[in-house]
C-alpha cells in the first residue's frame, strides 16, 4: 500500500510540474498575477509532493517490504537501521528520487525568500524550475521507478546494499554533493528569467549571487567529503583519482567557481553581463552533464551504477533541450545585455577576467581528459583511459597560474590600480613566502623538490598576502580589531576562502609529494621496520557484528623504540552478499596520517599490508571546509538581508558596494 | 552592420577561434597520454607496444596463481578465452581478485606474453563489469562459437 501511494504522490508531482513549469510563464507573458501567483503555490505544493513519495520509500525501506524490486535488491532485515534509511539512496533509482527531492526543496526555498524579486521574475525562474521537475520526475517515472514491485515472487530477504555504502561518509557525501550539484539549477533559472525578460541590471545579479554561493558551498563539502570517504573507505589510501564519476562532479565545482567571480563583477559592476549568464547556463549543464555521466555508464568508473542505455538516453536527450533551448534563448536575446566597459587594463575587472579564463582552461582540461575515451570509442573505436599522467601537470599548471593571480587580484579596486606599488609590495611578499618554504623544507623534510617548493611558496604567500590585506584594511582604525570588524563580511569571505585554497594546495602538494607508501609482508609476532618506524604484528582475531564478520589485526607501531599508537585494521565478510572489504587503520594527526590497511592473507598467517604515511593529508578537506566558510560569510553578508537591506541609506548603500 | 554589432561578432568570433585551439591543442596532447587497452588475443598477435603503458583485461585463469613464499610477487595468468597472456605484480591485489572474475592489469609490455604490471583492478562489486572486459568476453565468445561451428563443419566433412 504505501510504495503505491509513494507512486502515486511522484505521479501527482508529475502534473504539478507541469503546471508549474507552463502557466506562469503564460501568466508572465500576459502580465496575468494569478498564474504568476500560483508559481510560489505550486513549487511548494512540489516539495510537499516528492517529500511524501520519498518518505514512502523511507518506510518501505524501514519496513523491509522486499516486494519492492528496489528495497530487495539494496535492503536487507540484517542491515542497521541506520543503513536502512540511507540506503535509499544507495543506488540509481533512489538517488534520481533524493535528486528530485533537492530540486523541490530549492524551488521551495526560492518561492519562501525571494519576496524582494519581481513578480514577473519570481514567475520565471520558478517556472523554469518546474520545467526542469517535468524532466527529472518523468524520468523516474518512465525509467526509473524506485516503486516497482517484484509480484508475485517476493523475496524473503533483501540482496542487502553495498558494503562501500555502510558507512557515515556515504550517510552525509550524496546529499551534500547533490544540494551543489541541484543548486546550480536555480542561478540557471535566473539566467532564463533574465533573458527572458531581455534586461539584466545589477540586481539580478544581487540576486543571484547568494544562491550560487550557497550551491557552491554545499559542493564544496560534496566533493571533500567524498574524497574523505575515498580515502578511508576504499583502502588505497587515495584521496582523488581523477575517476569519470569524480570529475562529474568537479567540473561544475570549476564552473560554478568561476561564474562566482564574474558575478562579482556583474553584480558591483555591472560587467560581462553576458559572459556572467553562459556562464550560468554551462555551470548547470555540467551539472546535467555530469549526471548523464554517472547514471548512464558511458564510462568506466570505480562508481559502480549500474547501466541502462534508455536511461543515458533519456538524460542526454534531456540535456540537449534543456541546454539547447537555453543557449538558443541566449543567441536571441545577446544584443539586449549591455555591459559596462568602463574600466582600465589595471582593474579588478580585469583580474577577474584572467581568473575565469584560467579556470575556464582547467575545466577544459578536465572536460576533454573526461570525455576523451568516449570520442576514441566512437570515432576509431579504440578503448582508451586518461589518468594522472594527463591530468596532474595540465591542471596543476593552470591552478599554479591562478594560484600566482589570486594575491593581486583580490587586492585591485575596481575600475582602475595603480600597478606599481601592488607589484612591489606583492614581490617583497612573495620574497619572504619563498625563503619560508625553503627554510621549512629544509627543516622537515628530507628532500628538497621542485614543484613542492613553487606550490608552497605560492600557497604561502596568499596567505600572507591575506593577512597583509587585512592588516593595511584597519591600519587607518583606532585598533587593530576595531579595523577588522569594518571590514565586510562578503570580503572577510573572500578572503577566508582563498586562505581555504592556499591550505588546500599545501595539502595536496605535500601529500602527493612527500607520501610514504610502502606494501610489505609481516607473519604474526613478526617487526618489519618501515622508515624510522618498527610495525609488529601481534594477533589475528575474529568478531562477528549484525551482518558481518570482521577480521581484526592489532599492529603495535613504534618510532625510535617509543610505542606511538596501536593499529588495528580489519576486513570485513559481509554474510548476505559475501563481499569482502578492507577496513583501514589510521592514526590521524594535523601533520600527518598513519594509514594502515590489510591486503591479503598469504600462507604461515603471515599478511600483506599496506603501510602508508601520509604527511597534511588532512589539509586537503581542512581547506575545502575552509573555502565553505568563506561562502558562508559572503552569503550572510548584510546586502542580502532584504529588511536590512531597506533600512540602509542609499548613500550609505553605495559605500557598501564599493568595499 | 552597426558599429556595436561588429565589435560583439569580433568578441565571438575571437572567443571561438581561441577556444577551438586550445580544444585542438589539448586533444593533440591527450594523445600521448591516453593508456590504450588490449584484449589478450592482442598482446599476443604482437598489436600492442611495448614498453608504454596499456591496459590489458580478461579473466584470471583457474590455478594459474603463483605467490612467493617471502614476498608481495604474484603471477598470475588472465585470459579472453582465447588466448592468455601471464601478468607479474609486486603489491598487494585487490580486494575482489580471484580466480575466474574480471581484472583489469595497467603497466607495460616486457613482450607479446608478460605484463609487469603497476595497478592492478578489479571489479567494484558483484554485478559489475568494466565494460571494455564485458565486450572482450562476449567477442571471443562469439568468435568461440564461430570457432566451434567452423570445427564442426569441418569435423563433419571429414567424415
Amino acid at each position: 500500500m504505501i510504495p503505491e501511494l509513494g507512486h502515486f504522490f511522484l505521479i501527482l508531482a508529475l502534473i504539478n510540474a507541469i503546471v508549474l513549469g507552463s502557466l506562469p510563464f503564460y501568466g508572465a507573458h500576459t502580465q496575468h498575477s494569478g498564474l504568476m501567483r500560483l508559481a510560489s503555490k505550486a513549487s511548494i505544493g512540489q516539495f510537499v509532493l516528492l517529500l511524501a513519495s520519498y518518505i514512502c520509500l523511507t518506510l518501505a525501506f524501514v519496513q523491509d517490504d522486499f516486494s519492492v524490486a528496489y528495497v530487495a535488491n539494496h535492503s536487507n532485515t540484517l542491515l542497521p537501521l541506520r543503513y536502512k534509511i540511507t540506503a535509499v539512496w544507495g543506488s540509481h533509482e533512489g538517488s534520481l528520487l533524493l535528486w528530485i527531492l533537492i530540486l523541490s526543496g530549492w524551488m521551495a526555498a526560492v518561492a519562501i525568500f525571494s519576496k524582494a524579486l519581481t513578480a514577473v521574475m519570481r514567475a520565471r525562474v520558478l517556472a523554469t524550475l518546474g520545467f526542469l521537475s517535468i524532466g527529472f520526475v518523468s524520468f523516474a517515472l518512465f525509467t526509473s521507478n524506485p516503486f516497482e514491485r517484484v509480484l508475485p515472487f517476493i523475496p524473503i530477504d533483501g540482496a542487502d546494499l553495498n558494503p562501500l555504502l555502510q558507512d557515515f561518509g556515504m550517510i552525509v557525501h550524496p546529499p551534500m554533493l547533490y544540494m551543489g550539484f541541484v543548486g546550480f539549477a536555480v542561478v540557471f533559472a535566473f539566467a532564463i528569467a533574465g533573458l527572458l525578460q531581455g534586461d539584466l541590471d545589477q540586481k539580478w545579479a544581487k540576486w543571484a549571487r547568494p544562491w550560487t554561493t550557497v550551491a557552491w558551498i554545499f559542493l564544496t563539502i560534496g566533493i571533500a567529503l567524498g574524497s574523505w570517504w575515498a580515502y578511508y573507505e576504499l583502502g588505497w589510501g587515495g584521496w582523488w583519482f581523477w575517476d569519470p564519476v569524480e570529475n562529474a562532479s568537479f567540473m561544475p565545482w570549476i564552473a560554478g567557481t568561476a561564474l562566482l567571480h564574474s558575478l562579482a563583477a556583474t553584480e558591483k559592476r555591472g560587467a560581462y553581463k553576458s559572459w556572467t549568464v553562459l556562464l550560468a547556463i554551462l555551470t548547470f549543464s555540467l551539472s546535467l552533464l555530469g549526471t548523464f555521466l554517472v547514471r548512464s555508464g558511458v564510462l568506466t568508473s570505480v562508481h559502480a551504477f549500474a547501466t541502462d542505455p534508455e536511461r543515458g538516453l533519456f538524460i542526454l536527450t534531456f540535456l540537449g533541450f534543456a541546454v539547447g533551448g537555453a543557449l538558443t534563448l541566449y543567441a536571441w536575446q545577446f544584443d539586449k545585455l549591455k555591459s559596462n566597459n568602463n574600466y582600465t587594463l589595471f582593474s579588478k575587472e580585469i583580474a577577474i577576467v584572467l581568473n575565469n579564463i584560467l579556470l575556464f582552461s582547467s575545466l577544459l582540461v578536465v572536460f576533454l581528459g573526461t570525455l576523451y575515451p568516449l570520442l576514441a570509442d566512437y570515432l576509431w573505436e579504440k578503448k582508451v583511459s586518461i589518468g594522472p599522467p594527463f591530468f596532474d601537470p595540465y591542471f596543476s599548471f593552470f591552478f599554479a597560474l591562478i594560484l600566482f593571480l589570486i594575491p593581486f587580484g583580490q587586492q585591485m579596486n575596481w575600475k582602475q590600480d595603480k600597478l606599481k606599488p601592488l607589484l612591489l609590495k606583492q614581490f617583497i611578499l612573495l620574497a619572504v613566502a619563498v625563503i619560508l618554504t625553503l627554510a621549512l623544507i629544509a627543516l622537515f623534510a628530507d628532500k628538497i623538490l621542485l614543484w613542492p617548493v613553487v606550490a608552497i611558496s605560492l600557497a604561502l604567500w596568499l596567505i600572507l598576502s591575506c593577512i597583509n590585506y587585512l592588516v593595511n584594511q584597519s591600519s587607518n582604525a583606532q585598533s587593530l580589531f576595531a579595523g577588522l570588524k569594518k571590514i565586510s563580511r562578503s570580503y572577510w569571505g573572500m578572503i577566508v576562502a582563498h586562505i581555504g585554497v592556499a591550505i588546500t594546495v599545501i595539502g595536496v602538494i605535500i601529500t602527493s609529494f612527500y607520501s610514504i607508501e610502502k606494501d610489505i609482508r609481516i607473519e604474526p609476532q613478526q617487526i618489519v621496520k618501515v622508515e624510522n618506524l618498527s610495525i609488529k604484528f601481534e594477533k589475528f582475531d575474529n568478531f562477528t557484528f549484525e551482518n558481518y564478520i570482521s577480521s581484526q589485526a592489532t599492529l603495535k607501531v613504534s618510532k625510535n623504540g617509543r610505542h606511538l599508537t596501536t593499529l588495528k585494521p580489519e576486513k570485513r565478510r559481509y554474510r548476505v552478499s559475501g563481499q569482502l572489504m578492507t577496513e583501514a587503520a589510521i592514526e590521524p594527526g594535523f601533520f600527518g596520517d598513519l594509514y594502515i590497511s590489510l591486503a591479503q592473507p598469504l600462507d604461515k598467517g603471515a599478511w600483506a599490508i599496506k603501510v602508508y604515511y601520509k604527511p597534511f593529508v588532512r589539509w586537503i578537506w581542512l581547506g575545502a571546509l575552509i573555502m565553505a566558510l568563506g561562502g558562508l560569510l559572503a552569503v550572510s553578508d548584510k546586502r542580502y538581508r532584504a529588511r536590512r537591506f531597506k533600512k540602509v541609506s542609499p548613500k550609505k548603500e553605495s559605500i557598501i558596494n564599493e568595499s | 552592420m552597426k558599429a556595436h554589432r561588429k565589435k560583439k561578432l569580433i568578441t565571438i568570433l575571437t572567443a571561438l577561434v581561441l577556444l577551438s585551439s586550445a580544444v585542438g591543442l589539448l586533444l593533440f596532447a591527450i594523445g600521448d597520454y591516453a593508456d590504450a587497452f588490449y584484449e589478450p588475443t592482442k598482446v599476443v598477435n604482437g598489436e600492442a607496444p611495448l614498453n608504454k603503458t596499456v591496459r590489458v583485461g580478461g579473466l584470471v585463469v583457474d590455478g594459474s596463481v603463483n605467490r612467493s613464499s617471502d614476498s608481495l610477487y604474484v603471477e598470475f595468468d588472465i585470459t579472453d578465452n582465447q588466448e592468455s597472456i601471464t601478468i607479474t605484480f609486486d603489491k598487494s591485489l585487490p580486494d575482489l581478485f580471484r580466480e575466474g572474475q574480471g581484472i583489469m592489469a595497467e603497466g607495460k609490455l616486457i613482450d607479446n606474453k608478460t605484463l609487469k604490471a603497476t595497478k592492478v583492478l578489479a571489479k567494484h562489486d558483484e554485478q559489475y563489469m568494466p565494460p571494455e572486459i564485458a565486450d572482450t568476453l562476449k567477442k571471443s565468445h562469439q568468435d568461440g562459437v564461430n570457432k566451434m561451428k567452423d570445427q564442426q563443419s569441418k569435423e563433419k566433412g571429414d567424415y
